[in-house]
């Protein structure tokens, strides 16, 4: 009986429990046009990545609590001391010093406008976002770059408000529990799971 | 980095000259079911052999080190893929080093080999590039493309790599085209031009006959960018080969290729637009220091620089390379460009990022029709005719090999042998296709130097490949 592929880190070191891939047949690929000879054939494959979000960890985790963590540079030699990164940034790209993890969730439910913008009706496969996809690029007073998220509700403009929604209910752990909406979106109006 | 000390901004040298002696390619099309991917890079090398008149054994016979430029391993489904085409190639024991740098890996791949002929470890090298797209369905594809950007932060944002890129579009297309219909327009323009000219490129695999309405009609795949203004995807093969001074002497002897000086220079910027911090515009040598003091009140919204509306890696690599070989003025002192032209708007972008026009007015030299090789509005030459292949939207964009295509269409130029290799009957049937009976002559009469931007995704990695024929230089020690 198969099972989904999970991992813990136990000693310092992954342990797998469960499947990690499938086993399908490979299948013969023919020209319809010329006799039906043999041209390749398919080679299917499902796998399970398992990934570390390393430094980033807790910017992950702090999502699925209701907050946006940046970083800042405290470095006082550093010729971009007391600049602010969201996305959050481990090390000065500078300096290269670990940078302080700050809490900006208040900044970015009072001064997030959107820079720019793109609807989206097309996606790739495995994405997980209903179509059309609203990106956009989330810009904010005092911090030096800027954040690429989605509009989870309403249509976006350039320069228009915006307020971060979190995913705390069945978290993906993912980036994509972060998304925003145009402020003055009442509580009620937010999907189920999403909340201010 | 948003400042630089002065060792970063040092005008990059080479230890002694570099001439492209020739170059070839293969077939482009959506997909080759009939060909591996090997035959595709044979079908390359035999041609750059052919046009020095000699047979792929005896040009191999002159080269010491290879440089291959493949991106999309995953596409593949092949890690080490160089090492299969080096066998195939029947080029073992030698040296090679594969490079990939995103849409920038065919110029990249050209940067690594100029350097190992410059320093003196090789005398003569292979640059080769591929890439094949056509063995996934759509949707898998653009999940592999979305690779390319950040696993954690963009991709599992829909998976789709346009996406990531249109939010510069549309920034740019709202800053500095102030959403004009009339932009739109301009916008499409490009897409006719560049099909257009794909129609007299034998080995292009875009080439129509539209209009603009056809453009601005076709399906929108992200606000303004429509299918007809995105780049193809494409299967297919590109060499160049690269010697110093004496063995191009003895290559190009008798032949109608004459050696070219050969640079190649480069810039970055980081993967994640999210990243960009504000910073000073560097000036190409045409620039005024005071000129960029009111683009903000010219262009509301248009404060931050790069933003999301420049490519800080193109203006680097021009900056290095004009520098480099003595460009003033690329409108002046060079005759022919090839853009990266992954969406019309980057078109209009280039332009601006490589000092054709200040930043704000890239669209202004398409307007002036000074970017088609006969402008349609005198008559005349166009002042610095781009992408005569067709480009990325008109010929292919078959990622490792789009930047050497480049490269094989501005040599054809200065060669003088554009109208000989894009206009031979035999090459069109042998490729399947019907060689149009209005068929032109895009030879730039004259042309002595020239351009070519390799670019990645959203300005990670860009490249700026510069030709000259070696008696029309502008800089002695260049």
């Amino acid at each position: 009986m198969s099972s989904y592929g999970q991992v813990q880190v136990k000693n310092g070191r992954y342990k797998f429990r469960g499947d990690f891939h499938r086993l399908e047949q490979h299948m013969p690929i023919r020209d319809a046009d010329n006799g039906w000879r043999l041209v390749g054939v398919t080679k299917p494959r499902d796998m399970t990545y398992v990934h570390t979000y390393g430094g980033e960890a807790e910017f992950f985790e702090a999502l699925s609590q209701g907050k946006l963590l940046a970083t800042k540079c405290d470095n006082p030699a550093c010729e971009s001391k007391g600049s602010i990164f969201q996305p959050f940034r481990i090390h000065c790209p500078d300096c290269l010093a670990k940078n302080a993890v700050i809490d900006m969730t208040d900044v970015a439910k009072k001064k997030a406008t959107i820079h720019t913008f793109m609807v989206c009706a097309r996606s790739g496969a495995f994405n997980m976002l209903d179509k059309p996809i609203r990106f956009i690029n989330v810009e904010f007073e005092g911090v030096s770059t800027i954040l690429f998220s989605y509009l989870l509700l309403g249509e976006p403009k350039i320069g228009m408000r915006v307020v971060p929604v979190f995913k705390r209910y069945n978290p993906t752990y993912t980036i994509l529990d972060l998304s925003w909406v145009p402020a003055g979106t009442k509580a009620e109006e937010l999907p189920e799971g999403y909340s201010f | 980095m948003i400042t630089f000390s002065e060792r970063q901004l040092k005008t990059p040298k080479f230890m002694r000259p570099v001439y492209l002696v020739t170059a070839g390619q293969s077939k482009y099309a959506r997909a080759i079911p009939e060909k591996r991917t090997e035959e595709l890079c044979v079908d390359a090398l035999t041609m750059a052999a052919e046009l020095l008149g000699l047979t792929p054994a005896e040009l191999k016979r002159y080269i010491h080190s290879c440089y291959y430029g493949h991106f999309a391993d995953h596409f593949g489904d092949q890690l080490l893929g160089e090492a299969v085409i080096h066998d195939r190639l029947g080029l073992d024991p030698l040296g090679n080093i594969g490079i990939k740098s995103g849409g920038a890996t065919g110029g990249s791949t050209l940067w690594e080999a100029a350097k190992a002929v410059a320093s003196g470890y090789s005398d003569c090298v292979l640059a080769m590039g591929w890439e094949r797209m056509d063995e996934v369905p759509t949707d898998e594809g653009n999940f592999l493309i979305a690779s390319a950007a950040d696993r954690d932060w963009e991709s599992p944002m829909g998976q789709i790599y346009t996406g990531y890129y249109a939010v510069m579009a549309q920034k740019y297309w709202q800053v500095f085209g102030k959403a004009e219909a009339s932009f739109r327009r301009t916008l499409a323009e490009i897409s006719v031009k560049h099909h257009g000219y794909g129609r007299f490129n034998p080995f292009a695999h875009g080439g129509m006959e539209i209009t603009v309405d056809d453009v601005l009609m076709s399906p929108l795949v992200a606000d303004p960018l429509r299918a007809l203004d995105c780049c193809l995807m494409s299967v297919g093969a590109a060499c160049a080969v690269l010697c110093d001074e004496a063995t191009a002497m003895e290559l190009t002897k008798d032949t109608k290729n004459r050696p070219l000086r050969i640079w190649v220079t480069a810039g970055s910027h980081t993967l994640r637009p999210a990243d960009r911090r504000n910073m000073d515009i560097p000036l190409l040598p045409n620039e005024a220091p005071d000129q960029y003091k009111d683009l903000a009140k010219e262009f509301p919204g248009g404060e931050r620089y790069p933003g999301f509306t420049g490519f800080l890696a193109a203006r680097m690599a021009a900056y290095y390379g004009y520098r480099m070989t003595g460009i003033t003025d690329p409108t002046e002192d060079l005759d022919v460009i090839e853009l990266h032209d992954a969406f019309t708007i980057s078109d209009v972008q280039t332009y601006e990022d490589i000092g054709v026009r200040p930043y704000g007015r890239g669209r202004d030299y398409v307007e002036s029709g000074d970017c088609y090789h006969t402008n349609p509005h005198t008559g005349k030459p166009g002042k610095l005719p781009s992408n005569l292949s067709g480009g990325l939207i008109g010929c292919m964009h078959a990622v490792g090999a789009s930047g050497i295509m480049q490269v094989f269409e501005i040599a054809t130029q200065l060669w003088g042998r554009w109208a000989e290799i894009h206009g031979d009957k035999k090459r069109w049937e042998e490729f399947g296709r019907e060689k149009p009976e209005d068929w032109t002559d895009l030879q730039v009469k004259g042309a002595k130097r020239a351009l070519s931007i390799s670019h990645a995704g959203v300005g990670s990695h860009v490249t700026a490949t510069i030709l000259m024929d070696p008696d029309h230089l502008l800089k002695k020690d260049a």
